[in-house]
């Protein structure tokens, strides 16, 4: 990716005389945006506008809904469900942290270190795709049953007490709590974090280290002012493919959670599915989608990286 | 930031797309995110078009829309049904009750396991029956609460009694007026799920349980006790157990059963509200008790020796399964002699046998009894008098009600 295999294309071939500009080549890139055009226009645009109609919608089942400009279903919604919207953000960002932590030293071994490894391991990192996602959730009730190893093994080691002191656990438990769900988040979008990491460290010149090496900087000094800093594009967009989905995730906390772990996502589904509001439903999502937004804004606008691949 | 004009691209706009076409590598910068999303906000900020999408409202027939009933040209009937809830001969490939009804009738069963959750369910045939058109279904099965709502919005067409006789004559007479489908003019039942509370009894570990009471309150159980995401199953259950009636219970009563799961799960009581899902909790002992459907138990029992069920004295919550014609239905009398078929004792006795829940069907136990003796002496399949006496119905909410009782609900459950 980094490197030119051919020279570009030169920009203007109409050197010689006053031809006109041939059309059809001029057009291309725009016929080959068509599709996707189309595509976001159809599955993004047009129910985004939808989902705007609906939320500022009043009525029910039976008289039907109607447009009346009811701004206050946002107002409404954010104020009985702002713990839950809290509640995302801190869950989806411990996770994010965690994957940060745990996917960037198994990024840099896959692109230093792995040599011939590397393929394997990268598989490794990507095979759990293979089965469904909630199969996946599901045995982390099993690894994290009651009675079985793992709570026993961090009971015995008194690590529980930590947790529930922290608040992330109750009792003897892990399952049914805080931490549990953001276990399961942590490691259903521990690849979305990998990926762009490797990528990004990847691109990494070799050369670039040994440079620094030459000029007396130790390797803890080249990892901080080289590899790091060139490794951001990857960082950025690892913690945003992460962040995001796991902010608006219902699955982990239903089926890992319990009733005070409930994300804003479970909210939406209830509302939607259980309690047939659909304004205040469609409300949420907007008001999660610019939640979201702004704090990515702000984080992008933060991070001083130009390139987020 | 720039202007955005929605209907044309700035010349900035296009110089950067052709640059970013002709310099090979469609670079994703920073700004381009940020200018893509602001320009994407505004898009939708489009408001004026909003208005005109409206949902309309449910179109309220009395007796439902017939659509042409093409069933004598067309010799094949639509079934939608829900996942495991028809007998599988051991190749697992066929369905031998439905390849009866073919044999003896000529009329051809699409046999589709569509539905998963109600509530999903629902949300995927509303726009098709909201604006009046075929489903493509000509029978689908619905818990009793969501049946009764589709008959109150007008969706579903009545039955015609003369295609019913065996289903007349021998549904059960606990099914046989419900307060949503009075006389059954709408809907028959596939199947009856009682509500019970089952246990671990290694889990357990002598803890005695007889009742809801035991299950919100015994600080033994702490942590370990599961509760359905049903809300007419778990607050019905609490009713009973509060000595309320859930056929017949005011908005107070409803507040007070609310109340008191709310303090169970305050304190840490109640574990979680699950689906289906509270198997695997029940099996591993993750649950040492919980609230459980019927069906389900017996299955879990028939695999492991330590799981158990109770019936509490204040007694237990039967719902129905029931099958429905929507409205625009192509082969309504096929669908109507399909029913039926299921009211004979024969095929009844066969899908009882293989899927362990309440037969609605009387003069079953006669025919049951020749192919599974056990089955035909399970009161879980075949209620005997006793049990029949301790079953209650959820009384039918009204659309406000539903609304109302369900916000409670899903509060309860933490959103």
């Amino acid at each position: 990716m980094s490197t030119l295999t051919e020279a570009p294309p030169p920009l203007a071939p109409d050197a010689p005389g006053p031809k006109p500009p041939r059309r059809r080549g001029r057009l291309t890139p725009y016929w080959l945006l068509l599709p996707g055009i189309l595509w976001l226009l159809v599955f993004f645009a047009l129910p985004m506008i939808y989902q705007a109609s609906t939320s500022v919608q009043t009525g029910s089942l039976e008289e039907g809904y109607e447009v009346t400009w009811h701004f206050a279903t946002y107002w409404d919604a954010l104020s009985a469900y702002w713990p839950q919207f809290v509640r995302s953000v801190l869950y989806a960002g411990t996770a994010t942290v965690l994957c940060l932590l745990l996917g960037y030293p198994l990024a840099y071994l896959i692109a230093f270190r792995a040599g011939r490894w590397r393929n394997l391991i990268m598989i490794l990192v990507i095979a759990p795709f293979f089965t469904s996602f909630l199969i996946r959730t599901l045995a982390w009730k099993t690894i994290l049953a009651d009675g079985g190893p793992v709570v026993g093994a961090l009971n015995s080691l008194h690590v529980l007490d930590v947790t529930s002191w922290l608040g992330l656990t109750a009792g003897d438990r892990v399952l049914a709590t805080p931490l549990a769900v953001i276990c399961g988040l942590t490691y259903n979008f521990l690849p979305f974090m990998i990926l762009p990491l490797y990528t990004s460290l990847e691109r990494i010149d070799g050369r670039l280290h040994e440079a620094a090496g030459d000029l007396y900087a130790r390797p803890w000094t080249t990892f901080r002012k080289v590899t790091f800093p060139l490794s951001m594009p990857g960082v950025v967009s690892g913690t945003l493919l992460t962040f995001i989905p796991a902010a608006g995730d219902y699955v982990n906390a239903d089926l890992l959670g319990s009733t005070d772990t409930r994300m804003v996502g479970n909210v939406i589904q209830t509302q939607f599915l259980r309690v047939l509001d659909y304004p205040t439903a469609a409300a949420l999502s907007f008001i999660l989608m610019a939640a979201i937004l702004l704090m990515v804004t702000f984080y992008i606008r933060r991070s001083g990286t130009e390139d987020l691949v | 930031m720039e202007q955005y004009e929605p209907d044309r691209l700035s010349a900035a706009q296009v110089a950067a797309m052709r640059r970013s076409f002709t310099n090979g590598r469609a670079a994703l910068t920073r700004r381009s995110l940020l200018r893509a999303s602001a320009g994407g906000a505004l898009a939708v900020g489009g408001l004026g078009s909003l208005s005109a999408c409206g949902i309309p409202a449910a179109g309220r027939s009395q007796g439902g829309v017939p659509a042409e009933d093409r069933s004598a040209k067309e010799k094949t009937v639509n079934f939608s049904n829900w996942t495991e809830y028809m007998d599988v001969d051991d190749s697992g490939k066929h369905h031998p009750t439905l390849e009866q009804f073919t044999k003896r009738t000529g009329i051809k069963v699409k046999y589709t396991e569509d539905i998963n959750d109600n509530n999903e369910f629902f949300g995927k045939i509303k726009p098709q029956l909201a604006a009046g058109q075929d489903t493509g279904r000509d029978l689908i099965v619905l818990t009793d609460w969501l049946a009764g709502r589709l008959i109150r919005l007008g969706w579903v067409q009545k039955l015609d009694p003369s295609n019913l006789p065996h289903a007349y004559a021998n549904l059960s007479s606990q099914f046989r007026s419900p307060d949503w489908d009075p006389g059954r003019a709408y809907s028959y039942v596939w199947q009856g799920i009682s509500t019970v509370i089952a246990y671990n009894k290694k889990a357990l570990d002598g803890v005695e349980v007889k009742s809801i009471s035991d299950l919100l309150d015994n600080p033994k159980l702490k942590g370990r006790v599961g509760f359905l995401s049903e809300m007419r199953d778990s607050v019905g259950m609490t009713l009973l157990d509060m000595g309320k009636d859930p056929a017949d219970f005011t908005a107070d009563d409803y507040d007070a059963a609310i109340a008191r799961l709310q303090k169970a799960v305050d304190k840490g009581q109640i574990r979680r509200f699950t689906g289906n899902d509270y198997t695997s909790d029940l099996t591993r002992g993750d649950f040492a008790a919980c609230v459980a459907w019927a069906g389900d138990v017996v299955q879990l029992k028939a695999d492991s020796p330590d799981i158990d069920f109770l019936i509490p004295d204040s007694g237990y919550m039967t719902s129905t399964d029931n099958l429905l014609i929507p409205n625009k239905a192509r082969h309504k009398t096929n669908a109507e002699r399909l029913i039926d078929f299921y009211y004979e004792p024969k095929p009844a006795a066969e899908l009882a046998a293989y899927i362990n829940y309440v037969c609605p069907v009387d003069g079953v136990k006669a025919e049951l009894a020749k192919i599974d003796e056990d089955a035909a002496n399970n009161p879980l399949i075949i209620p005997d008098k006793a049990m029949a006496a301790k079953s209650h119905a959820f009384r039918s909410l009204s659309s406000k009600e539903e609304t109302e009782f369900e916000e409670k609900f899903a509060k309860l459950t933490g959103a």
